[in-house]
């Protein structure tokens, strides 16, 4: 190949390639609205976070409370549960992060479930496919999913799959001691 | 391949003449659909491809319809369903045809998919036929999926909340590609509106790809239950009238077992939970798909692990698109496979089999039966169809399709119907 036809063709190609480029990159960028807008929307992302007040619920009791369209568990522990929930050991369990968002990387210890012991405030969606577990039901009196046969301990902890993972707690804070905000 | 090349068109009158030579469209039809060169031996078993365009023109005639009536908004779509069945004239009639018309279109696909697999039709040189068909497969499978939100029932809802979660099994990103999905943190309005839009638009991308199936059938030309390939002209017959006649004979048979569904029992294969509207708190007791979905669900549920379960699942559908080079027997027929031929039927049980499991809560026995079940559904794939083509010996092939045409050597062994 001779020397003339290597500058006019790599001219020509670097040419060729960069309108190419530019065309491919222009495109793609362009895609990205198209993409976008499926993510939650701003009306979507606006839910405001909720207040609870904790007055009514007796020892024992479990209510559900809507959070950003999901379900979530608050539930007056019994002494029993709570004495139970300690004794497990975090090596024993199938997911042993606490999957609580104020405590991010703790382990799955029932301290570190929970910001007061008597109040057991996790998100009521089934870590597995997302079916809502049934309070009261399964061992330990935690929860049980109708879906799949999930089986959670009164601390919101995954005792058996096919969930892999604790009922994640979402942040909230006491407002008062008888009052939370969720979100 | 000239065998395959139908009588070309002629015009016989001045408007044609005048047509064919600005837009030979006719000229195009005329050989593919008319005079397509058609093997003679073919049975009932080969009506099912027509059978299925007439489901997707019923499904899609009788979805534009019910589009005018109803509502994709979370506070109006059961209602607007309840508002087709009593208010719209025929609303009745036209909601039902669709629900229970998706079930015939499933119905339909798996006896197609099955002759398919009895027959060998996946083998060269119509692997890719069959690559495009179990596209089609998905894609009719994500219509569905989408399709059955519309009404806003607890199993349209929590059916959907399971299905989008599948993909939060995935490493890192699972979970925001699930709000995206979603459009949201639950299953709520936006998801609602897209799933409506999706399902208006996929049946027309199904349309194009069964041109494509076609196109591919047209090129390499039918199976047939002997596998043999054609050698002449004479083997064949033209599509119309013999296998228009044939088809649609099986075709009035089907609709007679429609008719029978949608006139007599039209929610017996639905979900009673599905009158009830969607509720965000209560999960029904027992979350079911429909029933044409239940061995994948059944599959899914027999994996202990999440990210797991998800994958299998999509694998058992996957190993489809490898099966042409999965079976290593030269062999197409079963007819003249007698090893294989018990291990279709096997594999048959076992699929139905997987469909009880999945339509069971999955524990106790329903859980290890589904465990074995799903273990044998891919031991056929991946050991029993690549070792088998080594050990078994097949039945003499006869050096053409004829002997099954003129029932003389052969009979009793290929076929049923024709």
């Amino acid at each position: 190949m001779s020397e003339s036809d290597v500058t006019e063709l790599g001219r020509r190609d670097f040419l060729y390639i960069a309108t190419g480029s530019f065309a491919a990159v222009g495109l793609s960028l362009s895609a990205w609205p198209f993409i976008s807008q499926m993510n939650p929307d701003a009306g979507v992302q606006s839910l405001a976070s909720v207040v609870v007040d904790l007055e009514p619920i007796e020892i024992g009791q479990s209510i559900t409370v809507k959070w950003q369209g999901k379900p979530v568990f608050i539930r007056h522990r019994t002494p029993k549960e709570i004495e139970v929930s300690r004794s497990v050991s975090v090596l024993s369990l199938i997911d042993s992060d606490a999957r609580n968002e104020n405590l991010p990387g703790a382990d799955a210890s029932d301290e570190n479930r929970v910001a007061n012991p008597d109040w057991l405030v996790a998100v009521g969606i089934c870590t597995h496919l997302g079916c809502i577990p049934v309070s009261g039901a399964g061992e330990l009196g935690g929860w049980l999913c109708p879906c799949h046969g999930s089986i959670y301990d009164a601390s919101g902890r995954v005792l058996k799959g096919p969930a892999p993972e604790n009922l994640l707690v979402p942040p909230y804070v006491f407002e008062s001691n008888s009052k939370i905000r969720i979100g | 391949m000239s065998i395959l090349h139908g009588e070309s068109y002629k015009p016989r009158n001045g408007f044609t003449r005048w047509l064919e030579k600005r837009l030979p469209i006719i000229g195009l039809i005329y050989p593919a659909f008319v005079t397509f060169p058609t093997p003679r031996n073919l049975n009932y078993a080969y009506t099912f491809g027509g059978i299925l365009l007439v489901c997707l023109m019923i499904q899609i005639i009788s979805g534009i319809v019910l589009s005018m009536h109803y509502t994709p908004h979370v506070d109006y779509a059961f209602e607007s369903i309840e508002h087709i069945m009593r208010d719209v004239n025929y609303g009745w009639l036209i909601r039902y045809m669709h629900a229970n018309g998706a079930s015939m279109f499933f119905l339909a696909v798996y006896i197609h998919i099955f002759r398919g697999l009895y027959y060998g039709s996946y083998k060269e040189p119509r692997e890719l036929l069959w690559i495009i068909g179990v596209m089609l497969y998905l894609m009719m499978m994500a219509t569905a999926f989408l399709g059955y939100l519309l009404p806003w029932g607890q199993m349209s809802f929590w059916g959907a909340t399971v299905i989008t979660n599948f993909f939060s099994a995935i490493p890192f990103v699972g979970d925001a590609i699930v709000e995206w999905l979603r459009g949201g943190f639950s299953i709520d309005n936006a998801t609602l509106n897209r799933f409506f839009s999706l399902h208006y638009l996929l049946p027309f991308m199904i349309v194009g790809v069964v041109v494509l199936h076609i196109w591919g059938l047209h090129v390499v030309g039918n199976s047939n239950p002997t596998g043999v390939e054609l050698q002449k002209k004479e083997e064949t017959v033209p599509f119309h009238p013999y296998y228009t006649l044939k088809d649609g004979f099986a075709l009035v048979l089907f609709l007679m077992l429609f008719a029978l569904f949608l006139f007599y029992m039209p929610n017996v294969l639905g979900h009673t939970d599905n009158y009830i509207k969607a509720d965000s708190l209560v999960t029904p007791a027992h979350i079911v798909p429909e029933w044409y979905f239940l061995p994948f669900y059944a599959i899914l549920r027999a994996v202990p692990d999440k990210l797991l379960g998800v994958l299998i699942m999509f694998a058992s559908i996957g190993v489809l698109f490898i099966l042409p080079w999965l079976d290593t027997s030269p062999v197409r027929s079963a007819a003249f496979r007698p090893l294989y031929r018990q291990f279709f039927w096997i594999f048959v049980f076992v699929c139905l089999g997987l469909g009880y499991m999945g339509a069971m809560p999955p524990e106790g026995l329903y859980l290890t039966m589904s465990r074995l079940l799903t273990v044998y559904y891919f031991f056929h794939f991946l050991f029993v169809l690549p070792v088998l083509g080594f050990f078994e010996t097949p039945r003499p092939l006869p050096a053409s399709i004829m002997p099954s045409v003129l029932d003389t050597e052969g009979k009793g062994d290929v076929d049923e119907g024709a």
